[in-house]
């Protein structure tokens, strides 16, 4: 079989932004099952609520005030994010560097609170369903804060490295804060089905 | 195993698939329940329709491989107006489609609509489902009335009956074909049941949710009756277990009550109150033991009570250890408990 | 060195062929050995290796049907206790739905979906690797676990509380949910890479309307395994926590629910089937084309039918939860849903017999898998519309009619066309064809094997007979239709022992098929048989549907890609116009390691959770390893 020549690829560019971005795709694909399975968590909570006697069973409503702080320390999170993001895309090495140490503590502080958190829910995942599904819902946000944090930490690492200059990691970098961004995200309803529906 | 194929054998097979299915104790096709009479109309209803369907697909697609056709010159050299015929043809199936799903599902609520439900004044049972057996206690607003049995459900012919299942380990069905559709028995969530024997008859029922190594073996019998001999039996159950004036079945009696037996087992009259196992106050007029693996007679009851685990291997009924002499005199006692 | 293309690098435009073909085969090529083994990323050999460890678990599962026939056979019989009974008829299913029907499928895509869309490899192929062993490693897991005589016993969907902490005594169910996040995560993993291939590697020119229906097909499965999986790994994870420290989800006594077990894991396992029809479907439709040489009929109803599918499964679940006890209202709502998805498939199968009613059917082995699909398939989707139906499911639920049922959709309509795919595509994977003569013995036996042995079910259900009963009571009238099909079940054995024959045998001896056998259309046939490492030496570009049809004499193609280090291009979504090249990872060994630290971490963390956080560690060393920059061209841009 013959070949002709009908387009010429060389033009392009050598790696793909944001949506021209195989892992942009990857990442959003990961979100969307992630998603899902916090759905589905909070729709466990729902349900154990809708045929309970009282709620939350046998315990009080869980303490406020760690959950709060890690709530307004992720929102305020959002800016430091953006400006990395933004920073990434204008391919500027240093103040990317200095942002994602920013975006490291950003994400590791959360994480200490979160220790709080647990012990101010108020109820042992083995007391009832109550207290299972609580610990269960917190227990995926944390998992999935560890992750992203294990990932800025490495990203942030190598921004240091000879590889740290080039356009596929500033795509990393773009990616990793839109990840970002989710976490917050999906922390939101999670702390409103925690704290607040026990006391409605 | 050993498997002799013989002519014979083959030739038997014959007429059993050609009768299969039509007559049964345990059978959605040989029904006589209410409930059951309204299922089989809808289930040869939809089968019937069904066939049809199939057959007609079957048709089109012998019609299909087998017709003459003109040939191509290339796969994509297609011809308009053949499209359009096909488009009209395929889209006409589908609308065929949709009106027969419409009407099945329509048939479908019809017959739900159309079973009985059983209100607060019917005749109350409670069903129990542990492993591998079934716990029967027929209610009654007097508590004195009230008796426990297993295994066994005598109802009177005609008359709805409630049935109020709650799973106690894992999740049972209750299933009797010939006289209605199944409902599970699920710990924590009780579920009701209506039947209604339009014939006096045994019926047969069987667990049908897996609930672990002896499932197959979790049979139970519904037994309408017409009500002068529903009463009788009514009856009967109420009062506690007789003292007897033989030997045997006194001597029986107190191996009962000295052995781990009344651990597990309730027989009123007696100080035997364990709830762990089967109430067997009146075992011996029930027709089958062991939740439907005997015939209940007093051989099969020694057999049982000899060594339960090798006839129904995982069941809760421990081995007990007896002399000859206790277990001929135990087998009396329990068959004489009428 | 920043990006932007400075370096005078030598473009597959400035070769000759030849020159080209080596210089692509050396950068793509996976080294002989063990080390190449264990590193490659090469879509292909991955894919090859996934279908035939799918296909031995098919073997293991069919060997433990026939022992469970043997048992079956006569009343009481003393063939298998209850115990090994009830791991056997678990492992069956459990084997056949996630160790096969599901893996094999998806192998299937990995392989084929590169070369239909026309790029060089599957988007994040260390991925792929890293899913296989997953996969292997879940596999090996549980029949690790049945040789121990510790295999679960629980039945393939492990209903609480028989599961639970209490009644499901020793390890057996912990495996069971282990092995399914294996299957899960490797599941997931792959439908990721299904997605992003197909929406941004396609080759420059086929717009979403020019997509083979077996890639649609795929795209849509890809996104109900994305949407369905979450469920089942809740569902086996709470499980394990239930079990395992003491969490209660599942238990009533202290607010939790028996039912949510089953929501939970419907609420996946219905849409699970659909991830296993949709695929087959995808097949048919490309085998239909080949063989009745033209285009399938209705090509938009086509795709619309597989979204609509793909949307409607999520609808259905609370259908095999009808004798629970739920209101009737929100029962019969399933029950409309339930008959409503007849209607997309109902769609494809009408649009199927017009192709072949305007076609010229040439009844080779495929063919016949196909006529052998419609004929049982169109049989198991009327005894799932009977099913459907509330009241007359109150009959036959958990009896030999549901057994029936779902052997029949999933055998009928998975497994036939997985056959014919097999004698179809085996050309390409391999080079060589299949013998069309024991193609045709064996799909005689397995079609009249198949139907002797499932038929008889429904009547046994209707009889009274229930599933999952490790024998009956001579008194009962199920012993002759039993040992009937008993009997029957050999035929079928005999006729995928002959296809196993044929396959190894024909993969050695098999007559050289050339790069078309069949003349078809899609795009993995422009390469040769099997493909190079590289699959195409320059990318396609294509302007039809049906690429090979359209383009009889000369192939269009595009140049301008690299040839000293791994390339393809981006294209966009919906027109597949050309947006970006894009390095594809070298062979590396470090998604074995990942996928090894993970198998360690899962299986431990069923004896203690504090696996979880040990095992972590060398995960995330893995991990670093995975994605630190190597220096290779690939790394940098």
């Amino acid at each position: 079989m013959k070949e002709r020549i009908v387009a010429d690829l060389s033009r392009l560019p050598l790696h793909g932004m944001a949506s021209a971005s195989a892992t942009w795709w990857g990442t959003l694909a990961f979100m969307l099952i992630e998603a899902t399975g916090f759905a589905l968590a909070l729709a466990v909570y729902l349900y154990l609520m809708s045929i309970a006697v009282t709620w939350p069973m046998d315990a009080p409503a869980p303490d406020l005030l760690p959950g709060t702080v890690v709530t307004l320390i992720l929102a305020a999170s959002v800016v430091p994010n953006y400006l990395v993001s933004r920073w990434a895309e204008r391919e500027d090495l240093r103040k990317v560097q200095i942002g994602m140490i920013v975006m490291s503590i950003v994400g590791i502080v959360p994480l200490i609170i979160r220790a709080f958190e647990f012990s101010a829910l108020k109820v042992s995942w083995d007391t009832n369903a109550y207290g299972s599904i609580v610990w269960i819902l917190l227990g995926l946000h944390t998992t999935h804060i560890i992750t992203d944090v294990a990932d800025t930490l490495v990203l942030a690492a190598l921004m240091f490295t000879r590889h740290g200059d080039n356009r596929r990691r500033f795509g990393d970098l773009q990616d990793n804060a839109m990840y970002w961004n989710f976490v917050v995200v999906t922390w939101l309803p999670i702390y409103g089905c925690i704290y607040w529906i026990p006391r409605l | 195993m050993k498997l002799r194929i013989t002519g014979r054998r083959l030739r038997a097979l014959v007429p059993a698939l050609t009768l299969a299915g039509c007559t049964g104790w345990q059978s959605a096709i040989d029904v006589h329940g209410a409930s059951a009479i309204s299922l089989k109309q809808l289930i040869v209803l939809i089968m019937a329709t069904c066939s049809v369907v199939w057959a007609l697909v079957i048709l089109a697609l012998i019609f299909a491989l087998w017709r003459r056709r003109p040939v191509r010159e290339s796969p994509l050299a297609l011809d308009p107006g053949a499209q359009r015929r096909m488009t009209a043809a395929v889209a006409g199936a589908v609308v065929a489609t949709v009106i027969v799903i419409a009407a099945l599902t329509v048939f479908s609520f019809l017959t739900t609509r159309q079973l009985s439900v059983a209100g607060g004044d019917d005749l109350t049972i409670k069903v129990r489902g542990l492993q591998w057996w079934w716990g029967v206690e027929y209610f009654d607003s007097n508590p004195e009335l009230r008796f426990e049995t297993a295994n066994e459900i005598h109802i009177p012919v005609g008359r709805k009956v409630r049935l109020q299942l709650e799973g106690i380990d894992v999740i049972h069905s209750f299933w009797v074909p010939s006289l209605a559709g199944k409902q599970d028995l699920i710990p924590g969530r009780p579920n009701e049941l209506t039947i209604r024997a339009e014939r006096p008859g045994t019926y047969r029922g069987q667990c049908a949710e897996f609930c672990g190594l002896q499932h197959a073996h979790m049979a139970f019998f519904v037994i309408a009756e017409e009500q002068t001999a529903f009463d009788a039996w009514m009856r009967l159950q109420r009062d506690s277990a007789v003292a007897s004036s033989d030997a045997e079945v006194t001597a029986g009696q107190q191996v009962f009550l000295s052995k781990p037996c009344a651990a597990c087992h309730a027989i009123r009259g007696t100080t035997a109150i364990g709830r762990t196992g089967p109430d067997l106050t009146h075992v011996g007029g029930r027709k089958y033991i062991a939740a439907g693996l005997f015939e209940n007679t007093r051989g099969s009851l020694a057999a049982w009570i000899a060594d339960p685990q090798t006839l129904k291997p995982g069941n809760n009924m421990p081995m007990v250890p007896l002399a000859a002499e206790e277990l001929r005199s135990v087998s009396a006692y329990l068959a004489s408990l009428k | 060195m920043r990006g932007g293309d400075t370096t005078p690098e030598e473009l597959d435009t400035d070769m000759e062929r030849p020159a080209l073909e080596a210089a692509l085969a050396e950068i793509w090529k996976t080294p002989e050995g063990m080390w190449g083994a264990l590193a490659t990323v090469d879509h292909k050999i991955i894919g090859r290796r996934y279908i035939i460890t799918a296909f031995v678990f098919l073997a293991f599962g069919g060997v433990l049907a026939i022992l469970m026939r043997a048992q079956l056979a006569q009343p009481e019989s003393r063939v298998l206790g209850p115990d090994r009974y009830n791991q056997i008829f678990t492992m069956h299913g459990s084997s056949m739905m996630f160790l096969f029907a599901v893996p094999v499928m998806e192998a299937m895509a990995v392989y084929l979906v590169p070369l239909m869309v026309g790029t060089r490899n599957i988007a994040f192929p260390r991925l792929n690797a890293f899913s296989y062993w997953i996969f292997l490693a879940g596999g090996v897991l549980l029949w690790t676990s049945f040789v121990l005589d510790m295999g679960p016993d629980v039945g393939w969907f492990a209903y609480v509380p028989l599961s639970g902490p209490q009644y499901g005594v020793g390890k057996r169910a912990d495996v069971w949910a282990q092995m399914i996040t294996f299957t899960e995560l490797s599941a997931l993993a792959v439908s990721v890479e299904i997605v992003v291939t197909i929406l941004k590697q396609r080759a420059p020119g086929m717009s979403l309307d020019r997509i083979p229906l077996f890639v649609w097909s795929m795209l849509v499965t890809s996104f109900v395994v994305i949407v369905a999986m979450p469920a089942v790994m809740l569902a086996s994870t709470s499980l394990i926590l239930d079990r395992l420290v003491g969490t209660h989800l599942f238990n009533p006594a202290e607010g939790g629910d028996v039912l949510l077990w089953q929501h939970l894991f419907w609420f996946f396992g219905h849409p699970e089937v659909y991830i296993i029809f949709l695929p087959a479907v995808g097949m048919v439709s490309s085998i239909t084309a080949a063989f009745a040489r033209r285009p399938v009929f209705g090509y938009l109803a086509m795709v619309l039918a597989l979204i609509a599918t793909g949307i409607l499964a999520f609808g259905l679940w609370v259908h095999h939860m009808f004798v629970t006890g739920l209101p009737r209202l929100g029962e019969s709502f399933f029950t409309a849903s339930s008959m409503a998805i007849a209607i997309p498939a109902g769609i494809q199968i009408f649009c199927w017999l017009a192709t072949l009613w305007d076609g010229k059917p040439i009844f080779r082995t495929p063919l016949l898998f196909v006529i052998g699909f419609i004929v049982t398939f169109v049989i198991g989707g009327l005894t799932g519309v009977m099913v459907a139906s509330v009241p007359f499911d109150t009959q036959v639920h958990d009896t030999y009619f549901v057994v029936a049922h779902f052997h029949y959709v999933l055998i009928g309509g998975a497994v036939f066309p997985l056959l014919g795919a097999i004698y179809y595509w085996f050309p390409k994977i391999t080079g060589r064809m299949m013998s069309e003569r024991l193609g045709r013995w064996a799909f005689w036996l397995i079609f009249v094997g198949f139907n002797m042995t499932f038929f008889p079910m429904h009547i046994l259900g209707l009889q009274g007979m229930p599933r999952r009963i490790y024998t009956y009571q001579p008194d009962m009238p199920w012993h002759g239709l039993n040992l009937f099909v008993s009997m029957s079940s050999l035929i079928l054995a005999a006729g995928f022992l002959l296809f196993f024959v044929d396959a190894i045998r024909s993969a050695r001896r098999g007559l050289l098929s050339g790069d078309n056998p069949w003349d078809a259309p899609s795009l993995e046939w422009a390469t040769s048989s099997p493909p190079p490492s590289f699959n195409f030496a320059y990318i396609p570009v294509v302007n039809g549907a049906n690429p090979l049809w359209e383009q009889r004499d000369v192939v269009a193609v595009a140049g301008g890609l690299r040839t000293h280090r791994r390339e393809l291009v981006i294209t966009t979504v919906a027109a597949a116009e050309p947006d970006a090249r894009e390095a594809s990872p070298r062979n590396s060994i470090w998604p074995f390691w990942a996928a090894l630290a993970t198998t360690v971490m899962l299986i431990s963390s069923i004896f203690t959770p504090w696996a979880v956080v040990w095992g972590s560690i060398p995960i995330v060393i893995a991990l670093i390893g995975w994605f630190w920059p190597k220096g290779t061209p690939e790394d940098e841009s």
